[in-house]
């Protein structure tokens, strides 16, 4: 390849909005539940059904655009996109096209190569669609009301990427912020995030963009970055040959790692887009703007930076404790009732990791008390249970929730702290292991640990290992 | 004198008083009803059992005192077009043939509330779409005058069964005239209100942005009433106005002295049939006589627009709005078909009549990539000047008078060969709707064949209560004309 090319990527991601009842009637969004019991007459587009905003959507899209710093259009308006497709009861999406709700933003994102502004061309609100049931038994299809009407926002980027790195970041920034909101859970994997990339190619120092292709069913990071790969040699392998690339929407298929062109732009449809009659104009209010500025959360970024001011935190730690802020809420709350902010971050990082991984748990999924974490550290530090014990209990919390205190009274795993009972049974292993002494004194400093561990097993794990060695030293010494 | 001769309101105090009961009342419409069908056929539905099972209940609650409202076991027809649980809601259309709402339209809640007994649904233009009631699915509806002519349109059925006496009132729905014009070729009364007035929730579009319900009776005062009755703040319906008062009946009072009233001049210029125009014109003679200033006034802009307008924005939202029925979910589906595409195609063909296709084709092509600009968003700009232009001339008058209809009901058959001629007999309805404007049509006179004609009153927004005075003021001057079926009559 003589020629030298750029990958030029623009993201549209979608994003379900975590509000209890759908966008324009009062059923549950509930996930899960029967087929169609999460219905009414206007989300399954009734004749003389009528849509009425639910306010909760408004002001999470608001919250979004102020967070990535866009403009909010004071007078925004709901479009029809009609088409026609089973799954939409009305046959056409409540969308917005020519006066979204927010506009001309940016998120600033970080990569190897530094730091980088991503432009937000718009974020728009609309309603889900319904979902399809094909039955082979019956070789029919079914159709399951119980998403339509989910509020989702559209966030378009301008055309600023150029790499998977990038785009990842981008969706990792956004993921973040949304998250710290509350907006949404913005998970990938389970579609309450969705991102459709548009790329195109062109040679470095070209100033016309190629022409670009739309690559949906990304459902991971990693589909993204395999797809965003697969796309450039494609189109890269097109150019070199002197074929020229189609405009079309793609599917990406992940497991074949290749895409098939689903509809050019030929087929494209009309949509016969205009403003939806049934919907007055929204008129935000410079009260409700103000409310919601008001009601933003400190970002991952504030986080960060204070959490290494005020707790002295190093950046590594305030960088993954800050990740969710659900991890960044339990650090705070424990360090609070504790005063032991690098401990609480330490077992956040180890061990709370571990186990989410362990047990595939996201962790938003973490549901025990910070009262609980907290009483486990103090234990711990106060050399109440060794630290083989604390391992086992904050396991026992992670899972049920329990209070330490009780749960090491009732189960007997306080360290044995009795110096004179710990000597006493120091002084019979050491006697019954002669060669391990030899060992010690020929300069084996390796054998004090198996009288360690037979000491331990000895205690049933329970003693205070510094009052282990400190004894055994002695011990040892005299012999 | 039969029960159905009486006003809504006039039967209502006999109920009240125990004179006569729901259940009688229900029976004698319902008898009525079945004995001029034939002639009439004003019902796409009767509802015959559930009327007077609900006529006992209600009977019940007027006598324990817990219903003492005045339109209480008073029956009543509602347009096809406002859904109704569990009765069957055909907008006169063959797609909507067996379909059985899940819940009751809010206006039609209210008078269930309110304790009126509906009897039947009421045949109208497919979709409202039509102002002759003949692009019915289900057959035409006769004009109880002469027969052989048409009640009008959309709200024909509506109109003609409170002409034929075989309700004592309904609903219709007006979206460029579909309650005012028929109430002028029926010889009755009709309000379309302010829009926003009354919920459009359960009422099945045909253009959003300008469907409103009315109410369609004997005389001002009922229909006063019932738009009291039918009123209210509905947060299921976005466009729904919280007005600050809904007492219509207050303004039931025969005094104009002062009330200015404006005559458009374009509106009585060619075209215009002669009779109807002397009747209009001595609505004047006689507001004036009563006190009133009137005033003749240009409305070029108005009469030039507003039927191109109208058209373009009604066409485009019918035409997404429509686009639900496909046979997925509710409604008449295709007997044999391929796939998915032939089952829509095939549905759609067979289930629409000509009249709504021609609209769902010129709604969908106006909206168009490469078209929208030049009409939709056109209309539009016209839409907000026809408003410019009425917020003009309510700067000087209170009421603006006009025909509701350049001719008196024409014969059947006539209209549906030419759409063209059919749309600009519009002309003097539709622009009330473009700017959401209050009207009321009243009856004021006869052509020489013995066919009504009305007055259409028009008011500013929200003032519903002017136009309400003014007719009133002129209804007292005259007597109620019974049609007697014209000729030789039932009763």
């Amino acid at each position: 390849m003589s020629k030298q090319y750029e990958t030029v990527i623009g993201l549209e991601v979608h994003v379900e909005l975590a509000t209890k009842t759908k966008i324009f009637c009062g059923c549950s969004t509930e996930f899960g539940g029967e087929p169609n019991t999460h219905t009414c007459p206007v989300c399954t587009g009734m004749p003389g059904s009528l849509p009425v905003l639910n306010k909760k959507v408004l002001e999470h899209a608001i919250a979004v655009g102020l967070a990535t710093n866009c403009q909010i259009n004071r007078y925004s308006k709901f479009d029809r996109k009609n088409y026609f497709y089973p799954d939409n009861p009305q046959n056409y999406q409540i969308s917005q096209l020519y006066l979204p709700i927010c506009h001309d933003g940016f998120v600033e994102i970080e990569t190897a190569n530094g730091k980088k502004k991503i432009g937000i061309h718009e974020i728009h609100m609309e309603e889900d669609a319904g979902k399809l049931i094909h039955d082979e038994w019956t070789d029919s299809t079914l159709v399951d009301f119980n998403r339509s009407g989910v509020p989702l926002i559209e966030i378009v980027s301008e055309p600023d990427m150029r790499s998977a790195e990038e785009v990842i970041a981008y969706l990792d920034k956004l993921k973040t912020t949304i998250q710290y909101l509350g907006a949404s859970d913005c998970k990938l994997q389970e579609g309450s995030m969705r991102a459709d990339v548009n790329l195109s190619v062109r040679e470095v120092g070209a100033e016309k963009f190629g022409t670009r292709t739309e690559m949906k069913n990304l459902n991971s990071f990693k589909a993204i970055a395999r797809a965003i790969e697969g796309e450039k040699d494609r189109q890269i392998s097109l150019i070199e040959a002197g074929k020229q690339v189609v405009q079309e929407t793609r599917r990406w298929d992940d497991t074949k790692e290749s895409s098939y062109a689903m509809r050019s732009k030929e087929d494209a449809q009309d949509y016969r887009y205009f403003p939806d009659p049934d919907l007055v104009p929204i008129v935000v209010s410079e009260e409700l703007l103000e409310t919601i500025r008001q009601r933003q959360p400190e970002f991952r970024e504030e986080k960060m930076v204070r959490y290494m001011d005020q707790f002295e935190l190093p950046e590594y730690d305030a960088e993954i404790i800050t990740s969710t802020r659900k991890l960044a809420d339990i650090f705070e709350k424990t360090a609070e009732i504790c005063g032991k902010p690098k401990k609480v971050s330490n077992w956040l990082m180890v061990e709370t990791m571990r186990l989410l991984k362990e047990k595939g748990m996201e962790p938003e999924q973490i549901h025990f008390s910070p009262e609980h974490f907290a009483k486990l550290i103090e234990l711990a530090d106060a050399g109440t249970i060794n630290s083989t014990v604390a391992r086992e209990v904050f396991e026992k919390i992670f899972d049920d929730d329990i209070d330490p205190d009780v749960y090491v009274e009732e189960h007997g795993l306080k360290s044995v702290n009795d110096e004179g009972a710990l000597r006493a049974e120091i002084e019979k292993i050491v006697d019954a292991n002669p060669k391990s002494v030899e060992d010690f004194k020929a300069g084996k400093k390796k054998a004090i640990g198996f009288l360690v561990g037979q000491t331990m097993k000895a205690m049933k794990g329970k003693a205070n290992p510094q009052m282990v060695n400190q004894i055994l030293n002695e011990v040892l010494s005299t012999k | 004198m039969s029960l159905m001769g009486l006003t809504a309101v006039q039967l209502g105090q006999k109920i009240q008083s125990g004179e006569v009961s729901a259940v009688e009342a229900v029976k004698e419409s319902l008898e009525r009803t079945k004995a001029l069908e034939g002639k009439i056929h004003a019902f796409v539905n009767l509802d015959e059992e559930n009327a007077l099972k609900k006529a006992e209940l209600i009977q019940k609650d007027i006598q324990s005192g817990k219903l003492t409202g005045p339109l209480a076991g008073v029956p009543m027809a509602i347009k096809d077009n406002m859904c109704t649980k569990g009765v069957l809601t055909t907008c006169s259309s063959r797609i909507l043939g067996n379909f059985r709402p899940t819940y009751t339209a809010e206006a039609v809640l209210n008078l269930e509330k309110a304790g009126a007994i509906m009897t039947g649904k009421a045949n109208m233009d497919e979709f409202a779409m039509g102002s002759t009631t003949e692009t019915s699915a289900f057959g035409v509806t006769a004009n109880p005058w002469n027969t052989e002519h048409v009640p009008g349109g959309s709200s024909g059925g509506s109109c003609a069964a409170v002409a034929a006496e075989e309700v004592s009132f309904a609903l219709g729905s007006d979206t460029g005239g579909s309650i005012r014009q028929p109430s002028s070729f029926c010889g009755v009364t009709g309000i379309k209100p302010t829009y926003g007035t009354v919920s459009r929730y359960g009422l099945i579009a045909y253009g959003s942005s300008l469907d409103q319900i009315g109410p369609v009776a004997k005389d001002v005062t009922d229909c006063a009433v019932i738009l009291d009755s039918i009123s209210s703040h509905d947060p299921k319906d976005s466009t729904s106005v919280r007005r600050e008062s809904y007492d219509f009946a207050s303004a039931l009072v025969d005094d104009v002295k002062g009330l200015k009233i404006g005559i458009p001049s374009d509106f009585f210029g060619t075209g215009l049939n002669e009779d109807v125009k002397n009747a209009v014109l001595h609505v004047a003679d006689v507001l004036k006589s009563k006190g009133a200033e009137v005033e003749l006034f240009d409305f070029k802009l108005v009469t030039d627009y507003a039927i191109p307008a109208y058209y373009v924005i009604a066409c485009a939202e019918a035409s997404s709005t429509l686009s639900r029925f496909d046979g997925i979910t509710y409604g008449y589906r295709t007997e044999d078909f391929t796939d998915l595409h032939n089952m829509y195609k095939k549905t759609r063909s067979e289930g629409f009549g000509p009249e709504v296709k021609r609209r769902i084709m010129l709604g969908s092509f106006v909206l168009s990539s490469g078209y929208y600009d030049a009409y939709y968003l056109k209309a539009l700009r016209t839409k907000a000047m026809i408003k410019q232009e009425y917020d003009k001339a309510f700067a000087k008058y209170d009421v603006i008078l006009a025909p509701a209809a350049p001719t008196t009901a024409p014969k059947m058959g006539e209209s549906l060969s030419d759409p063209i001629q059919m749309y600009l007999s519009d002309i003097y309805t539709i622009s009330v709707n473009l700017a959401g404007l209050p009207g009321i049509t009243v009856p004021c006179g006869m052509d020489r064949n013995g066919l009504p004609i009305g007055a259409q009153l028009i008011g500013d927004c929200f003032r519903e209560k002017t136009i309400i005075r003014a007719a009133f003021a002129f209804e007292q001057s005259g007597e109620y004309l019974h049609c007697d079926l014209a000729k030789g009559g039932i009763r």
